[in-house]
C-alpha cells in the first residue's frame, strides 16, 4: 500500500508534542497516516514511541500539537467517540475478569449496543479462537489472551488500529502467530495502523512505512527500503 | 480498693486515671527490657491523651448547658476536621478533602439527622455530641479507608483502567471494579464487628451504659443502634466519596490522572 499525495491523511499528527514533570517525551511529532497503511514506529527504549501512541487516541493530553482523524481535529471529538474509531493494542492484554465473551462484548455495551453470540463467535474464529467464548480469562495462555484482546478491539469496529508492541510480552512461538494474525486482519480489513515496536526486523516487515525515534523526535519516516538505507 | 481512699468523685477519678497510666508505664519498661524502644513516644501519647480527653471533659461540662444548635454546631466542626484527617490518610489523591467533607458531611449529616429526627439519637446534648461525634469518627475511618483502598487499587490497575477508556468506556465505568471493591473494603471490619458483637467483645457504648447502671438488655439494645447507625454511615460515606473522587482522578478530556504504582 502506498500512500496517495493527493488523498487526505486518515490520520495525521500535527508538531505533537508532551512535555511532563520538565521533560519533553514528545518533541514535536508531525505525521501522516494514510487509509489503510501501516506505519511502524520504530525506536530504542524511551524514545517515545508508546507516549505518541497515547497522545494519538488522547490518553494523554498533548502539551502543543493536536491530532486529526480524517482532518477532524480531535480536541472537537468526544473522547470516547474518538477512542472506539481508534482501537488499541497494548503490551499487555490487560482481559477485564469474566469470560471471553464478556471482554468482547465491553466495547460495544459501552454505546448500549448488544453484539450477538454469533457475531462473537466470528471475531473468535478471526484471531483463532473458534469455541473460546465460555472460557474464562484466567484459563488463557499469554497468547490466547492477546488473540482476545485483538478481538474486543476489533468488536469495535475501529477505522484505526493503534499497536503498542503487541507481541514483545508473548513468547517465540506465540509472537510469530500474533503477528501473522495481525497482519492478515489488517489485511483483510484494511485497517489504518499505527504499530510501535523496538523491534526493527519487525517494523521492516510490517510498515508499509517506517518511522524512527529517538530522544522524543521523529528522525525519518520513509519506505522500509529507505529506512534500511538510511 | 481506690474508693476507700477517695470519696470525691473528682480525686477518685484522677486516681483511677493515674492507676491505668501506671500499667501503660508498666508495659512501656516491658517493652523496654525487650529491647523495643518506644518511651518517648509512649509517655507523650500517655500525656497527650489525657490532656486532651479531660479538656474535652471540661469544655463538655459548659456545652451540655447550651441548646441544641450548638451540638450541631460542633458536629458540624468536628466532620471538617474528620475530612482534613481522611485527607492526610488518603495523601496523594486529589480532592480528598472535599470528597471526605461531602461523604462524611452528606453521609454522618443524614444519619444523624434522620436518627434524630427519629428519636433514636436524643437531641439532649449530652447524646447528641457523644453519639454523633461516634457516627462522625466511624464515617471519618470508612471515607480513609476506602479511599486508601481505591487508591491502591487504581494505581495497580492502571493499566486496565486504561484499556477501558481505549475501549470507549467512561471514567465511571472504568473505576466501577475498584471503587466496589474499596466500598467492600470500608465495610468489611463493620460487618465483622457486628457479627461478633456481645460474643467476643462487649463495645464502648453498652459497657458505659452498665457502669452508669443501666439494664443490660437496654444497654444491649442501644449498643446494637449505634452498630447499625455505624454500619450505615460507613456504607453511605464510602459509597459517596468513591463516587465523588472519579471527578477528581480523571481530566476533562477522560485521561486517567493518577500514575500507577511502583
Amino acid at each position: 500500500m502506498t500512500q496517495s499525495s493527493i488523498s487526505s491523511p486518515k490520520l495525521e499528527a500535527r508538531d505533537l508534542t508532551r512535555e511532563a514533570d520538565g521533560k519533553i517525551i514528545v518533541d514535536h511529532v508531525s505525521m501522516k497516516v494514510y487509509s489503510a497503511e501501516v506505519v511502524a514506529v520504530v525506536g530504542p527504549s524511551g524514545a517515545g514511541k508508546s507516549s505518541l501512541l497515547r497522545l494519538l487516541n488522547r490518553l494523554d493530553e498533548p502539551t502543543a500539537g493536536t491530532v486529526y482523524l480524517e482532518g477532524q481535529d480531535y480536541r472537537e471529538m468526544a473522547p470516547r467517540e474518538l477512542r472506539r474509531r481508534m482501537g488499541m493494542i497494548m503490551q499487555m492484554p490487560y482481559l477485564f475478569p469474566g469470560s471471553v465473551a464478556e471482554n468482547i462484548r465491553f466495547g460495544p455495551q459501552q454505546r448500549s449496543e448488544d453484539i450477538s453470540d454469533d457475531d462473537i463467535e466470528r471475531l473468535l474464529e478471526r484471531v483463532g479462537l473458534p469455541g473460546f467464548s465460555d472460557r474464562t480469562v484466567d484459563r488463557l495462555s499469554g497468547g490466547e489472551a492477546q488473540r482476545v484482546a485483538i478481538a474486543r478491539a476489533l468488536a469495535n469496529d475501529p477505522e484505526v488500529l493503534l499497536l503498542d508492541e503487541p507481541t514483545s510480552a508473548l513468547d517465540e512461538d506465540a509472537k510469530a502467530v500474533v503477528e501473522t494474525l495481525l497482519e492478515e486482519i489488517i489485511r483483510e480489513e484494511g485497517l489504518t495502523c499505527v504499530w510501535v515496536t523496538h523491534d526493527r526486523a519487525q517494523a521492516l516487515r510490517m510498515g508499509d512505512r517506517v518511522a524512527v525515534m529517538e530522544a522524543g523526535r521523529l528522525l525519518l519516516i520513509g519506505s522500509p527500503q529507505e529506512v534500511l538505507n538510511a | 480498693m481506690l474508693n476507700h481512699f477517695f470519696t470525691d468523685p473528682i480525686y477518685l477519678s484522677a486516681a483511677q486515671a493515674l492507676v491505668a497510666g501506671l500499667m501503660a508505664l508498666g508495659m512501656m519498661l516491658i517493652a523496654s527490657w525487650s529491647g523495643i524502644h518506644l518511651e518517648k513516644e509512649i509517655i507523650i501519647a500517655l500525656l497527650r491523651g489525657l490532656v486532651q480527653v479531660v479538656a474535652v471533659g471540661a469544655v463538655l461540662l459548659y456545652i451540655f448547658k447550651g441548646p441544641a444548635v450548638l451540638g450541631f454546631a460542633i458536629l458540624a466542626g468536628m466532620m471538617a476536621l474528620a475530612a482534613k484527617t481522611a485527607e492526610k490518610r488518603a495523601k496523594g489523591l486529589p480532592g480528598a478533602f472535599r470528597v471526605g467533607l461531602y461523604g462524611i458531611g452528606i453521609g454522618a449529616g443524614a444519619v444523624i439527622l434522620l436518627m434524630t429526627w427519629a428519636g433514636v439519637i436524643d437531641t439532649k446534648l449530652t447524646a447528641l455530641i457523644p453519639i454523633g461525634s461516634m457516627i462522625i469518627a466511624n464515617s471519618m475511618n470508612s471515607t480513609s479507608l476506602a479511599l486508601d483502598r481505591f487508591q491502591g487499587e487504581v494505581r495497580s490497575h492502571v493499566g486496565h483502567i486504561e484499556t477501558a477508556l481505549a475501549l470507549g468506556a467512561s471514567p465511571k465505568t472504568a473505576i466501577r471494579p475498584y471503587a466496589q471493591a474499596a466500598v467492600k473494603a470500608s465495610l468489611i471490619p463493620r460487618i465483622d464487628s457486628l457479627r461478633s458483637l456481645g460474643i467476643v467483645w462487649i463495645p464502648g457504648v453498652m459497657t458505659g451504659m452498665l457502669l452508669g447502671g443501666s439494664q443490660p438488655v437496654h444497654a444491649a439494645f442501644y449498643q446494637f443502634v449505634v452498630m447499625a447507625m455505624i454500619l450505615t454511615v460507613s456504607g453511605l460515606t464510602s459509597l459517596i466519596s468513591t463516587l465523588l473522587i472519579a471527578g477528581y482522578i480523571f481530566t476533562p478530556a477522560e485521561q486517567l490522572a493518577l500514575s500507577a504504582s511502583n
